[in-house]
C-alpha cells in the first residue's frame, strides 16, 4: 500500500505574494506528522492549498492514491479530508448539535464512525452543552466543537491548523490528550504547530517548512536530538 | 375614530403579508448569497402575471384552479430563479459586490422587456379568489375577506419558515453558510447546490407573493421597481438576513402606510423611506439583525491609483483636443449626443469619487444630479434668474443636501450605506413628485433655457465642454491631493487610518459633498440642456445609470468613469433606435459584460497588459 497522502512540488500564491514555493512531503496511514516552522513560513496556507481553499498554481497532491490537487474544497471533503481552521470558525449563531449536524456524512468504509454521543465522551464538556449557541463558549470549548465538527465527516485524515494557539496551558494538555485518542483510534492527522514541546507530545514524524519550501523531514525523535536544526529553522 | 385606527391597522397588515414575502426571500438570499438581488421585484412581478394566466386558464372559478394557479406560478417563479442562478450569478460570485448588482440589475431590464413582449403594456386585473368575493363588517366598516386571509398568511409563512430553518438539514446548512459559506464548502456540503436551491427557494417566495396580489390591485409593469424599493426598505429595517426582521418591518412598513395616507397623504413616500434613516441611524444593523461578524473574505487589496503615466496623459490630451474639435465635423445630431455624453460623464466622475477612493457605493446618486437640475430650474422658474446664477447656485443645492444626508451616511459602510443613499434619493424623488405646488409634481418644470449667447447647440456644447472638463480635472486633483491618500486609507483600513489621526467619517463626509456637488453641475447643465426637468431625473433608473458608467469603466481606476460614461450612453443610445426591445437587449449586454469582464472596461485592458508584461518578463 502506497503513502496516504503525496505532496510534491506544490505552490500557491495570495494575490502576488508567492507564499508556497514548491512544497513536498508525504505522509503514511495512521501517522501524525507535525508541520512546523515559524510565523508566515507557509503552515497554514499548506493546509488551504490540500483542502482546495487556496487553489494551488503546481504541483501535485495525491490522497489515497488520487490526485485531488483542483477539486473543490467540499470534494475533497468527501473523499475523506477533514479541515480544523486556525481561527476556531464555528458556527456561533447555531448550536453545538447544529454545529455538529452541518458536518455530518455518511459513513465510510476502514475508518473510524464518529456520532454526537461519541464525541461528547471524547469531549465530556461539549455534551453538557449541547443547545447553547457556539458564539458563548470560551475559546476552548470552541477550538473543541471545531474538531468534533470536522470528526462528523468521518474523515480518514484530518488537518489540524495550530490546535493549541491562543489556548490556556492546561486546555493545550487536553487538546494533547485529545490528540493522541484520536491516534488510538487509527486516525491520521497533519498538524500545523509553532510549539515544539505540544508537536513532541504527539507527533511521530515532523516536517519543517520555512519561506514555502519543506527544510528538513524526519522522526520527532531526531529533531528534538538536534539542536542545530532546531535552532535553524524553529527558534524566534 | 378608533374603528378607523383598527380598519387601517388591518389593511396595514394585509399590505404588509405580500411585502414579507417578497422581502424575506431576498433577506435570504443576501444571507447566503451575499448577493443584493435587485431583480427580485422583477420576480415578484413576473409571480403576478404568471398568475394571471394560470389562473384563467386553470378555471378562476374553482378553488383549485385559483389555488393550483398561485402556487403553479410561485414555483414557475422559483424555476426561473434556478435559471438566472445557474446561467448568471455563478459565474460571478467571486466579482465585486457592487458587479453582482449590476448583472442582477441587468436581468430586471431583461425581464421587463419579456413581461412586456408576453402580457403587453397594458394593466392585467387578476381574478377573484373563489370563497373569498365578499366582506365582512369590521368596527362598522365593510373588510373585504381576502385582506383577512393574506393577515393570516404572513405568520402562518414566518412560521413555516422558521421551522423550515430550525428543524430541516436544509435549514441548518443555510443558517451556517449565512455565517460562514467557506467554512460549510470544507465540511464537504456542495455550496453550489446550496446558492442554487437558496436563490430558486427566494425567487418562489417573491413569485408567491405576486402571485397573492391578483385579488387586490391590478397587474402591471411597474410593479418591479415600485416593489423592489420597498423590499429592500422592509430588509435593511428588519436587518440583513433576518427573517422575523423582515415580518417585523414589513408590518411597520404597511402599517406605516396605511396611517400616512389617512394624515399626511402628501407625503406617504417620504414617510417610509424617512423612517429607515432613522432606523439605520439608531440601529445601523436594522431592528434584529446583527453586526455581521468578521467575513472570510480576507484582505481585499485595491489596486494602486497611480496618476497618469505619459501614454495616459497623451491618451486623455488627444480625446480631449477631438472634442473640442468635434462641433467642426459632427453634424448636430450627434452633438446633441456628444454634450449628454460629456455631462454624464462628470456625473459618473462624481460618483466615482465617492466609491472609488471613497468606498462608498452610492445606489442614489441620481439624487444630487436631480437637486442640481431643480435647483436651476427653481432658481429660473421662482427667482426669475438667468442661466448664469442659476447655474452657480444649483451645485449648492446638491452640495448641502449631500453634506446632510452624507452626515447619516458615513456613519454605516457597505451594502447599509448604499441602502441609506437610496432611501435618501426616494426622498428627494417623493419630494419633487409629490409637492407639486412648488416643483410641478410629475408634469415636472418646463422652459428652462439657457442665456442667448448659449443657445446654439455648438455653444452650449462648448460650455458643457468646459465645465465638465474642469470639474471631472478637479476631481482627479482631489484624488491625488491629501484629501484623495486620507480617503483611500479610510477605505482600505479605517481602524488603522484612525489610529494614525485621519478622522475617517470627516473626511469620508467631504468627499460626499464634494461628489454631491460635482452631481449638481452636471445636473444644473443637464437642466438647460433639455429645457425642462421631472422627477425622473432623480430616479432609482437614473441612479443605476451612474452605477452602470462607473462599474462599467471600472471602479478602481481613475479613467473608468469617463470610458464607462461614454461606453454606456452610447450603447443605450443606439439600442433605443435599433430595436423596440432596447431595455432587454440592454440588460443582456450589462450581464454578459459583467460575466466577461468582472473588472470594468478599463479594469480588464488594464489586466490585459499586465498581463502581457508579465509572459514577456518571463
Amino acid at each position: 500500500m502506497g503513502a496516504l497522502l503525496e505532496v510534491s512540488g506544490l505552490e500557491a500564491y495570495y494575490g502576488r505574494a508567492h507564499i508556497l514555493q514548491g512544497v513536498g512531503f508525504a505522509m503514511a496511514r495512521g501517522e501524525v506528522l507535525a508541520l512546523m516552522g515559524r510565523n508566515g513560513a507557509g503552515k497554514s496556507t499548506t493546509m488551504k492549498a490540500l483542502m482546495g481553499l487556496v487553489p494551488p498554481a503546481r504541483g501535485s497532491v495525491s490522497f489515497e492514491g488520487r490526485r485531488i490537487d483542483g477539486r473543490e474544497p467540499f470534494e475533497i471533503a468527501r473523499l475523506g479530508i477533514g479541515y480544523v481552521p486556525e481561527e476556531r470558525r464555528v458556527f456561533s449563531e447555531l448550536s453545538v448539535m447544529e454545529n455538529l449536524a452541518v458536518g455530518q456524512r455518511p459513513l465510510r468504509e476502514g475508518v473510524p464512525h464518529w456520532t454526537p454521543d461519541r464525541l461528547f465522551a471524547l469531549f465530556p464538556n461539549l455534551g453538557r452543552m449541547r443547545d447553547r449557541p457556539a458564539g458563548a463558549m470560551s475559546g476552548g470549548e470552541q477550538q473543541m466543537l471545531t474538531i468534533a465538527r470536522t470528526l462528523m465527516g468521518n474523515p480518514s485524515l484530518v488537518l489540524l491548523d495550530e490546535p493549541s494557539e491562543g489556548l490556556a496551558p492546561v486546555i493545550v494538555e487536553e487538546m494533547a490528550r485529545t490528540i493522541l485518542a484520536l491516534k488510538g483510534e487509527r486516525l491520521s492527522i497533519l498538524l500545523s504547530e509553532q510549539n515544539l514541546h505540544f508537536a513532541g507530545q504527539v507527533a511521530d514524524r515532523v516536517a519543517i517548512i520555512e519561506k514555502g519550501v519543506i527544510r528538513f523531514t524526519g522522526a520527532m525523535d531526531t529533531l528534538k536530538a538536534d539542536e542545530t536544526v532546531r535552532a535553524q529553522y524553529l527558534s524566534v | 375614530m378608533f374603528d378607523l385606527i383598527l380598519t387601517q391597522s388591518l389593511n396595514g397588515l394585509a399590505s404588509a403579508s405580500s411585502l414579507f414575502l417578497v422581502a424575506s426571500g431576498l433577506s435570504i438570499i443576501f444571507g447566503v448569497t451575499r448577493i443584493v438581488n435587485f431583480a427580485h421585484g422583477s420576480l415578484y412581478m413576473l409571480g403576478a402575471y404568471l398568475a394571471v394566466t394560470l389562473v384563467n386558464a386553470l378555471g378562476p372559478a374553482s378553488g383549485l384552479g385559483f389555488w393550483g394557479g398561485v402556487l403553479l406560478a410561485a414555483l414557475l417563479v422559483g424555476l426561473v430563479g434556478l435559471v438566472i442562478e445557474v446561467t448568471v450569478l455563478r459565474r460571478i460570485y467571486q466579482a465585486p459586490e457592487l458587479f453582482q448588482l449590476l448583472a442582477t440589475f441587468g436581468i430586471v431590464l431583461m425581464i421587463q422587456d419579456i413581461a412586456l413582449a408576453s402580457w403587453g403594456a397594458e394593466d392585467r386585473l387578476g381574478p377573484r379568489a373563489p370563497g373569498f368575493k365578499s366582506f365582512v363588517i369590521l368596527f362598522g366598516n365593510r373588510f373585504p375577506t381576502y385582506e383577512l386571509l393574506l393577515i393570516a398568511i404572513g405568520p402562518v409563512v414566518l412560521a413555516l419558515l422558521w421551522l423550515l430553518f430550525q428543524k430541516t438539514r436544509w435549514g441548518v446548512l443555510v443558517r451556517a453558510a449565512t455565517q460562514d459559506r467557506e467554512m460549510v464548502g470544507a465540511l464537504g456540503v456542495n455550496q453550489r447546490l446550496l446558492f442554487t436551491s437558496v436563490f430558486a427557494f427566494g425567487a418562489g417566495l417573491a413569485g408567491l407573493g405576486g402571485a397573492l396580489q391578483l385579488p387586490r390591485e391590478a397587474v402591471t409593469l411597474h410593479m418591479d421597481l415600485a416593489m423592489i424599493s420597498e423590499a429592500f426598505v422592509v430588509v435593511v429595517v428588519g436587518g440583513l438576513g433576518s427573517v422575523g426582521g423582515a415580518y417585523l418591518a414589513a408590518v411597520l412598513i404597511g402599517i406605516l402606510h396605511a396611517f400616512g395616507i389617512l394624515i399626511f397623504p402628501k407625503i406617504t413616500l417620504v414617510l417610509v423611506f424617512l423612517v429607515m434613516a432613522v432606523v439605520l441611524v439608531i440601529k445601523p444593523y436594522g431592528l434584529l439583525g446583527r453586526r455581521p461578524v468578521g467575513q472570510t473574505r480576507g484582505p481585499t487589496a485595491e489596486p494602486l491609483l497611480t496618476p497618469a503615466d505619459r501614454a495616459t496623459k497623451l491618451a486623455g490630451l488627444v480625446a480631449l483636443l477631438l472634442l473640442v474639435i468635434a462641433p467642426l465635423v459632427t453634424p448636430d445630431y450627434l452633438l446633441l449626443t456628444l454634450t449628454e455624453l460629456v455631462i454624464f460623464a462628470l456625473f459618473a466622475a462624481s460618483l466615482h469619487f465617492m466609491m472609488g477612493p471613497g468606498g462608498m457605493a452610492s445606489f442614489g446618486h441620481a439624487a444630487y444630479f436631480g437637486l442640481g437640475a431643480y435647483g436651476a430650474a427653481l432658481a429660473v422658474k421662482w427667482l426669475g434668474a438667468p442661466m448664469e446664477p442659476a447655474l452657480v447656485f444649483a451645485p449648492f443645492l446638491a452640495g448641502i443636501a449631500g453634506l446632510v444626508f452624507g452626515w447619516f451616511c458615513v456613519r454605516l459602510s457597505g451594502v447599509y450605506l448604499a441602502m441609506l443613499t437610496l432611501a435618501f434619493a426616494q426622498i428627494a424623488w417623493a419630494t419633487a413628485f409629490q409637492w407639486v405646488d412648488l416643483t410641478g409634481g410629475d408634469n415636472g418644470i418646463l422652459g428652462v433655457w439657457p442665456s442667448g449667447w448659449a443657445v446654439s447647440k455648438t455653444a452650449f456644447y462648448y460650455l458643457a465642454l468646459m465645465a465638465c472638463g474642469v470639474a471631472v480635472l478637479a476631481l482627479r486633483f482631489a484624488i491625488f491631493s491629501p484629501l484623495g491618500y486620507a480617503l483611500r486609507a479610510a477605505r482600505d483600513n479605517p481602524l488603522r487610518a484612525e489610529a494614525i489621526g485621519i478622522d475617517v467619517m470627516r473626511v469620508q463626509w467631504v468627499a460626499f459633498t464634494v461628489a454631491a456637488f460635482a452631481a449638481g453641475i452636471a445636473g444644473a447643465l443637464f437642466a438647460f440642456f433639455k429645457g425642462s426637468v421631472f422627477p425622473t431625473y432623480m430616479a432609482i433608473p437614473r441612479s443605476v445609470d451612474a452605477l452602470l458608467m462607473v462599474l462599467l469603466g471600472g471602479v478602481q481606476t481613475v479613467s473608468g468613469p469617463i470610458v464607462g460614461a461614454f461606453a454606456y450612453a452610447g450603447l443605450s443610445e443606439q439600442l433605443t433606435k435599433l430595436t423596440m426591445y432596447w431595455r432587454f437587449a440592454l440588460g443582456l449586454a450589462i450581464v454578459l459584460l459583467v460575466v466577461l469582464f468582472p473588472r470594468g472596461l478599463v479594469g480588464g485592458f488594464l489586466a490585459l497588459r499586465e498581463r502581457r508584461l508579465a509572459t514577456e518578463g518571463a
